[in-house]
């Protein structure tokens, strides 16, 4: 509670501030400290991954923004008011490792389905979710059931739903992890996209070094036992071409910047010290 | 309209070619009624007591419906309790546990004895509690299906407890009730024909059976099996129909 964080900016403008969190499960005797004094700053449209080691606590910080889990200690803030508030207020939406979708459910009503919840008549559900569908490239498929979808459309639908509310905070954990390499590179593509049209900030929870260092404007390296946060690297690319097209993605990703930033994320990975690192490291 | 009479057509030249087998062996080996009657003799009688088999028919049928609608509804509501309620659950486990492995049926000559010999209560009480344990356990298994991502997914959108119980509890659930509601539906039957042998009003295809049999009627014995092996068709039937309009609505 009493660390500065970042003085200058306006706190109440971040989309997620932790100051001091800290997450410890109890199994019988034995505690398990799964997050360590974890103090993260994410501004408003901001695109920041969280990646480590497993164990290093990446899921529970992301979970405990969510208000799917509450901190042992420490504050989070979310846009400013408590993720509790925030969750209730629907200000984020989420999307995770398994899509998750409603398999009784048509790919229509699975985007709807928070649009539902929150009561808005059947026309605006039904327009919203023709152009979500339509973001992420689904327009034919809106009454297929899940069951009917490629891992990596079922991954975009989940998507199209985290988006329903136009949410100015969106978090992700590992939603590609279980998709092949063309299907990932093709879905980072267009997450990037949909994040500058949407200006929504980005919490994305990965370990992948590259899909890492492509999405983010900075990424947050983490250390397991008990997880802490190691150093941050900011990776400046011109991400505005991303959603161009394959090649404009592809030259992206032939970038020296975009190496650097492999390389750094890496060596703070590898490196067992607590020191930060910069972008100009070997 | 060809698979449907490629899935149909096997199984009925199956049964035709069994039974006329059956009428075969019996005649050639004169095999007495009181071991084995012909199918012929069986469909005679059939016909001749054609009402009788079907008025009986519709008293079992009434006892086993009554049973299995009393039963399930019982199941269901204790399963949603249970499933709420903890305390409930680990209260009810051991005698639900309990009851699965009591032979109901044995309880049919207890409950004549409370309700007076004229009554058809024993039997709907019989039916109800064969049908109330599969009921009860699947549909708890079935609340308990949630996945996790749907939970949290659910307290992220803060759904209402009201908007996760429609939205996801129950339609995660429904396959399961059905899984014990088509168990239940042949218990139903069975439990009421046989709770019928042990005494009670002579109305039902059990007591038919039994009467038919000691009065050395064979054929019509088996005639009154053929009423009751008509009735567990018509509950199982009723109970995938009923699966097969609620799974294509909910069902995952």
């Amino acid at each position: 509670m009493s660390h500065a964080v970042s003085a200058g900016h306006d706190e109440r403008a971040a989309a997620v501030v932790a100051t001091g969190v800290t997450r410890v499960f109890r199994d019988g005797a034995r505690e398990v400290h799964a997050l360590a004094a974890v103090d993260l700053r994410v501004a408003a449209g901001e695109f920041v991954s969280l990646i480590g080691p497993s164990g290093c606590g990446k899921s529970t910080l992301l979970r405990l923004i969510a208000d799917l889990d509450t901190p042992t200690s420490g504050t989070l803030a979310v846009f400013g008011r408590s993720p509790r508030e925030a969750r209730l207020a629907r200000d984020y939406g989420i999307a995770f490792q398994q899509a998750g979708l409603l398999p009784w459910r048509t790919v229509r009503a699975n985007v709807e389905l928070p649009l539902a919840l929150a009561g808005v008549g059947r026309g605006g559900r039904r327009e919203r979710a023709d152009e979500l569908l339509h973001l992420v490239g689904l327009t034919d498929f809106s009454d297929h059931h899940p069951d009917q979808l490629s891992g990596g459309m079922q991954q975009r639908v989940a998507i199209a739903r985290a988006l329903a509310e136009s949410p100015s905070l969106l978090l992700m954990d590992e939603p590609f992890g279980a998709l092949d390499e063309m299907t990932r590179e093709h879905l980072q593509s267009q997450l990037l996209r949909i994040a500058a049209e949407t200006k929504a900030a980005v919490v994305f929870v990965t370990h992948s070094i590259p899909e890492a260092a492509f999405l983010s404007d900075r990424v947050v390296v983490m250390s397991a036992r008990p997880g802490r946060i190691r150093t941050a690297v900011p990776v400046s690319l011109d991400r505005a071409v991303a959603g161009a097209g394959p090649d404009a993605a592809d030259e992206l990703r032939n970038a020296p910047a975009f190496f650097e930033a492999v390389a750094t994320v890496r060596e703070a990975l590898r490196g067992g010290h607590g020191d930060a690192l910069g972008v100009d490291a070997p | 309209m060809k698979g449907v009479a490629r899935q149909v057509l096997p199984p009925v030249i199956l049964l035709v070619a069994l039974v006329a087998l059956w009428q075969a062996a019996v005649a050639a080996w004169r095999i007495p009624a009181f071991v084995l009657p012909g199918p012929a003799a069986i469909g005679e009688q059939f016909r001749t007591y054609a009402g009788p088999i079907g008025s009986a028919a519709a008293v079992t049928g009434r006892n086993a419906a009554i049973g299995l609608i009393v039963g399930a509804v019982l199941g269901i509501l204790l399963a949603v309790v249970a499933a709420l309620v903890r305390s409930i659950d680990v209260l009810a486990e051991p005698l639900v546990a309990a009851l699965s492995v009591v032979p109901i049926v044995a309880l049919a000559p207890v409950l004549y004895s409370m309700y007076g010999a004229a009554s058809e209560q024993a039997r709907v009480i019989v039916a109800a509690l064969a049908v109330f344990v599969p009921v009860y356990v699947n549909t708890l298994r079935g609340l308990r299906q949630v996945r996790p991502v749907h939970r949290d997914l659910m307290r992220s959108l803060a759904a209402r407890p009201a908007q996760v119980a429609r939205t996801v509890t129950v339609p995660t659930a429904v396959p399961f009730v059905f899984t014990g509601l088509r168990l239940a539906s042949s218990l139903a039957v069975i439990s009421a024909i046989v709770a019928e042998y042990f005494g009670g009003p002579r109305s039902g295809i059990g007591s038919f059976i039994t009467t038919a049999a000691a009065g050395s009627n064979y054929a019509q014995a088996w005639a009154y099996v053929l009423g009751g092996i008509a009735v567990g068709l018509v509950f199982y039937g009723a109970t995938s129909v009923a699966e097969h309009l609620v799974a294509r609505r909910s069902g995952p």
